[in-house]
């Protein structure tokens, strides 16, 4: 297998899916594009949870344009708190043009204490193309920044990107009385340095965490995560 | 009156000829011919003095405004700069006639002394504490009060500023007024009224002259170099940092430019700065225009606050902090702050005020998030939410209750789960012009009141999950039937 163009190796960080994390080699890989093609309006949701799992305890910067927030919503403090995401972590950077959302990206992930970046794009603009991805995948792989590019209403293009997933939205089993957790169709179709997958994962909120979807499922081993006495929980 | 034409101002000949402010136009046509007349723009008037008052700035960032006509320069600590006083009035003079203006100017103790002598012995430069014998001689026009005030010393007899002095401090006062004697008193240089100036004063500053205008790239590159190195310096020795750089860039021809830097954090690393000012300047809309080139460039540091000694460390967080906190200034200087955000906690029940976003560089300090689901159940909030609620068209629902089937955006869905309702009232909400409920951030006791009698809106959300797993967030309004779409789950 030719490493040339190939990330520097990182250690994996676990998705929480045992099959997933198994055919990624570990988990996803830091320092590198990883693309989600999703499909349909909670699908989205799959690429925030990778760059929740990616950024760890550092910065999540999140790129989009006024156009994304217009089409699919403002993103919510509260609702990334739900998930079991930290919303002190989050910055957001609106732009007007793909341009400029790709230089704050390539800005964002050129600086090591990035944690993870998401980049948020609708259509088919054409400066994301061959080039601006290599010029992504490069930055990620110099600092260690991972980078998440989130693409909907869009077919996939030549890219550089280490994994590509395409994403839709899983229904919860009828007899489940914890319905609502993210769950997610999620097939694997590209991936440089293994092979694909058709995977069923849900998001546990409470440990930030993906587990396996099935029925009696059996909890991931909780991520550690020090004690925060600064989240309070309503009654 | 009324909508007759009235001379607004004239030129000197024109007053010789015996015309006068205020002359209904159709005298002064009688009287004079030909006579030029051209409208009269205030507004446009008022727009160059401020441009006067902007380039004035050269000689002294203490300019002020009085308007129609004139301006306020405080050369208090400044004049040596420009070879002495009568050097630097003759300086300006000069360089104001050039530009087309017709110039009085004078140097006094006070605001009101200056002012009357420019106006009518116009050169004079009184020696300090010397303003009463100064303006002794001039006649009552120069004390620029009220009609009514003016009759008054007439009528008493009185002729020149001097003499009005004399009676300073006799029946003058209860005749005409506690505001007429505190300016008498300005006028003679016995007291002193603050002015405002035009912009702030910065709290440093370091500029460069150029007797040959500069109009390259590089040269003004180096510049900003050489100034950024220079407030550096005095930032370090004073242990303090800027919040806020300004550039400004005065053209010989009269234009000033201003290009401002704002950073989270105290900043004196000379090399930050010009690379910031750098990318303020290749984000400008319009590129920064030289013209004939630029006579004076400075370096401002409007806002310049201490640097805690802790915040220098070599710990490994707290370079990691000053990093993203640096990184945040990039994008910031080069997107705007306001598209550059962090979010705060709000405690507030209203779903759309829990997180406020603010620009990044801005710090509010630790935050408390609030939690709305007990602990292992899924979301209760959704991770985007529309900026505007959308209608929904509900196809067919439980009577009384939720939807089971709707349209939202073209597309039907089948509603398979559905919890609530969660009863939020929105008794602190009001409806802006846009018809977008906003948090009633700075209301006054009265609008509260008035609110607290309103019927309240109440607005009952139901998290909903359908066939395909498409997870929303709806809700209804108690006082009004239809249902709304507002935000998408995971």
């Amino acid at each position: 297998m030719a490493r040339y163009g190939l990330p520097p190796d990182r250690p994996a960080i676990p998705l929480g899916h045992p099959q997933a994390d198994s055919i990624l080699g570990g988990g996803l890989r830091p320092g590198a594009l990883h693309e989600v093609f999703a499909g349909g309006w909670s699908a989205s949701g799959f690429a925030a949870l990778l760059a929740i799992r990616a950024a760890g305890a550092k910065p999540l910067f999140w790129v989009r344009r006024d156009f994304e927030g217009q089409e699919y919503g403002a993103v919510s403090p509260s609702g990334l708190l739900e998930l079991g995401g930290d919303p002190r972590q989050l910055i957001l950077v609106r732009t007007r043009k793909c341009d400029d959302a790709l230089a704050a990206a390539n800005d964002i992930l050129a600086c090591g204490h990035v944690g993870a970046l998401l980049l948020e794009i609708r259509g088919q603009p054409r400066s994301l193309d061959l080039v601006a991805s290599r010029r992504l995948s490069l930055a990620a792989g110099e600092s260690g920044a991972s980078a998440i590019l989130l693409r909907q209403s869009a077919a996939a293009q030549p890219s550089t990107a280490l994994t590509r997933w395409q994403v839709t939205s899983a229904p919860s089993r009828d007899d489940d009385e914890d319905w609502g957790n993210p769950r997610f169709d999620a097939r694997l179709v590209r991936h440089r340095t293994g092979g694909l997958g058709h995977f069923l994962m849900q998001w546990d909120s409470e440990h930030a965490v993906f587990q396996q979807a099935h029925p009696g499922a059996v909890a991931a081993a909780p991520l550690h995560r020090p004690a925060d006495p600064q989240i309070a929980h309503a009654v | 009156m009324g909508s007759a034409l009235v001379v607004h101002a004239l030129d000197g000949r024109g007053a010789r000829l015996g015309l006068y402010v205020g002359q209904p136009l159709a005298n002064a046509r009688a009287m004079v011919q030909p006579l030029t007349v051209i409208a009269s723009d205030e507004k446009a008037d008022g727009a160059l003095l401020e441009n006067i008052t902007d380039w004035c700035d050269r000689f002294t960032p203490l300019v002020s405004l009085d308007p129609p006509y004139g301006l306020y320069l405080d050369i208090t600590g400044a004049a040596h700069l420009f070879g002495g006083e009568a050097a630097m009035l003759r300086e300006v003079t000069q360089k104001m006639t050039a530009q087309g203006f017709t110039v009085r100017a004078a140097i006094a103790g006070t605001s009101l002394c200056a002012r009357a002598l420019a106006r009518f012995a116009h050169g004079t430069i009184v020696p300090p504490g010397k303003e009463a014998s100064a303006v002794a001689p001039l006649p009552l026009a120069a004390l620029d009060c009220d009609d009514k005030n003016l009759r008054a010393l007439r009528h008493a007899g009185l002729k020149t500023i001097g003499a009005v002095a004399d009676r300073l401090h006799s029946e003058l006062s209860e005749r005409l007024g506690a505001g007429f004697v505190t300016r008498l008193k300005i006028i003679l240089g016995a007291e002193e009224k603050p002015l405002t100036p035009r912009r702030a004063l910065p709290d440093l500053m370091a500029e460069r002259r150029f007797p040959e205008p500069v109009v390259t790239q590089d040269a003004i590159t180096a510049t900003l170099q050489a100034l950024a190195e220079s407030l550096s310096e005095i930032l370090e020795r004073q242990g303090r940092g800027a919040r806020l750089l300004e550039a400004v860039f005065f053209r010989a021809d009269g234009k000033v430019d201003r290009i401002a830097v704002k950073t989270g954090e105290g900043l004196r690393d000379a090399a930050v700065m010009l690379r910031l000012l750098r990318q303020r300047l290749d984000a400008l809309a319009d590129p920064l225009d030289a013209g004939f080139g630029f006579d004076l460039i400075r370096l401002e540091a409007v806002l310049a606050e201490d640097i805690n000694p802790a915040t220098i460390s070599f710990d490994a967080n707290e370079n990691a902090r000053q990093q993203i906190g640096f990184l945040i200034d990039r994008l910031s200087v080069r997107f705007g702050d306001h598209r550059v955000q962090r979010f705060v906690a709000q405690d507030t029940h209203i779903p759309e005020a829990a997180g406020v976003a603010v620009p990044a560089q801005d710090d509010f300090g630790p935050q408390n998030w609030a939690l709305k689901r007990l602990p292992g159940d899924p979301p209760r909030r959704p991770l985007r939410l529309l900026e505007r609620p959308e209608p929904i068209s509900v196809l067919a629902s439980i009577p009384h209750g939720p939807p089971k089937r709707f349209r939202w955006r073209q597309c039907v869905q089948n509603v398979v789960h559905i919890e609530g309702p969660e009863r939020i009232a929105l008794e602190w909400w009001k409806e802006n012009s846009w018809n977008r409920l906003v948090p009633t951030l700075g209301e006054t006791e009265k609008q509260k009141k008035e609110r607290a009698e309103k019927p309240r809106p109440v607005r009952n959300y139901f998290r909903a999950e359908t066939e395909s797993g498409m997870r929303f967030w709806l809700f209804r309004d108690e006082h009004q039937t239809g249902w709304y779409m507002h935000g998408l789950f995971a």
